[in-house]
């Protein structure tokens, strides 16, 4: 008997990260830009999807959306209003999504037809930052009613997102939210990160955030 | 609080190259936390054990190796050691980088293993996929 070191070095989430890689890839021959929005409980994400959708479809931009949560499907009715097709992701239990479960899902979808895939995340500002989802572009969702400091308490979730979007903006003065004060935070754990400031309720801002949207696309050259 | 569910794979990635390499039980996984891992080190070593009960893992320990998140600075030109993950601003000259160099791993490095010996006392060596080893 004789005992030994092997060396590994091997990425604890390497499966994950190989599914999200093909799984990216191929929403790309689609010309999808996929996008995953991830936040804390409460802090409007349906509703900022739900809007998002509205007005894409209006627009006569085609979208497609998964909705994760632990239980119940109430999110997905509530998405599936806006005429756009939805699908419910249960998670049973778990805290959040995983790149086998966004493929899983999108088995029986004509992909070609949507312009845009939204991934509705688990309402967690802890776990889905570990998690490549195959997306193009990560945003995380700050609510004014959460305060200002939220981001240098989660770092890690702000840091892995590609742009910030503050929301609820029609309660900032009743909430007294400093602005200056979360751009800062923001910024100070993900310097230069893009900031857009809406209200799903007013619709203030959603026009930046769809042409932000538009840009991303073009950028990515992702273009059916 | 996903910890769980990586401990359990850090068990798989070990137990598949333990037995790759022909060995018969593992005595200590080394793993790499980042920063920004989104791991908290004590739930990982909580979990771990649960993990490995009833596998060749059981019994075995967890060596952790933090690592603080790195970032290149372009004012200084070279790579700095961040002091906290709330301020990614250079420690020397403040300039704000976010060209992150090291911060978000998360892997197992190497285990350390029991390999039954051959009749002249030599161990079986050498795991399927072609990684070195290390006394």
């Amino acid at each position: 008997m004789e005992t030994r070191v092997l060396e590994i070095r091997k990425g604890i989430l390497n499966k994950n990260d190989e599914i999200a890689r093909r799984l990216r890839e191929r929403l790309h021959t689609f010309g999808l830009l996929t996008i995953n929005l991830v936040s804390s409980p409460g802090s409007g994400k349906t509703a900022f999807l739900q809007r998002t959708l509205r007005m894409l479809r209006e627009q006569g931009n085609a979208a497609a959306a998964l909705v994760g949560d632990l239980a119940t499907d109430n999110d997905a009715r509530r998405l599936a209003e806006t005429g756009v097709p939805v699908k419910q992701i249960n998670t049973d239990g778990r805290c959040h999504l995983e790149a086998q479960m966004i493929s899983d899902h999108l088995a029986d979808w004509d992909l070609g037809s949507f312009e845009y895939l939204f991934i509705e995340n688990v309402g967690n500002l802890v776990c889905p930052s570990s998690y490549d989802l195959g997306e193009d572009v990560r945003v995380v969702l700050l609510s004014v009613t959460e305060g200002e400091d939220k981001p240098l308490k989660y770092p890690n979730i702000f840091n892995s997102a590609d742009i910030a979007v503050i929301t609820k903006m029609d309660l900032a003065e009743a909430c007294e939210f400093d602005l200056e004060a979360a751009q800062a935070n923001i910024r100070a754990v993900r310097p230069g990160m893009r900031i857009l400031t809406t209200s799903a309720k007013s619709g203030a801002g959603m026009e930046q955030w769809l042409a932000c949207l538009a840009e991303e696309k073009t950028a990515r050259s992702v273009v059916a | 609080m996903h910890e769980l569910s990586i401990a359990y794979s850090v068990v798989e990635i070990a137990t598949e190259s333990a037995k790759a390499a022909g060995a018969t039980r593992v005595r200590e996984v080394h793993v790499r936390l980042g920063a920004l891992s989104g791991i908290v080190r004590g739930a990982l070593e909580f979990s771990y054990e649960i993990a490995c009960a009833g596998t060749m893992l059981e019994g075995s320990s967890l060596v952790v190796r933090e690592l603080p998140v790195v970032v290149y600075c372009a004012a200084c030109d070279r790579e700095v050691e961040l002091p906290s993950v709330q301020y990614f601003c250079c420690p020397v000259c403040d300039t704000p980088s976010g060209d992150l160099r090291q911060g978000r791993e998360l892997d197992v490095e190497a285990i350390e293993v029991d390999l039954p010996g051959d009749e002249h006392g030599n161990a079986g060596i050498g795991d399927s996929q072609g990684n070195t080893e290390q006394e």
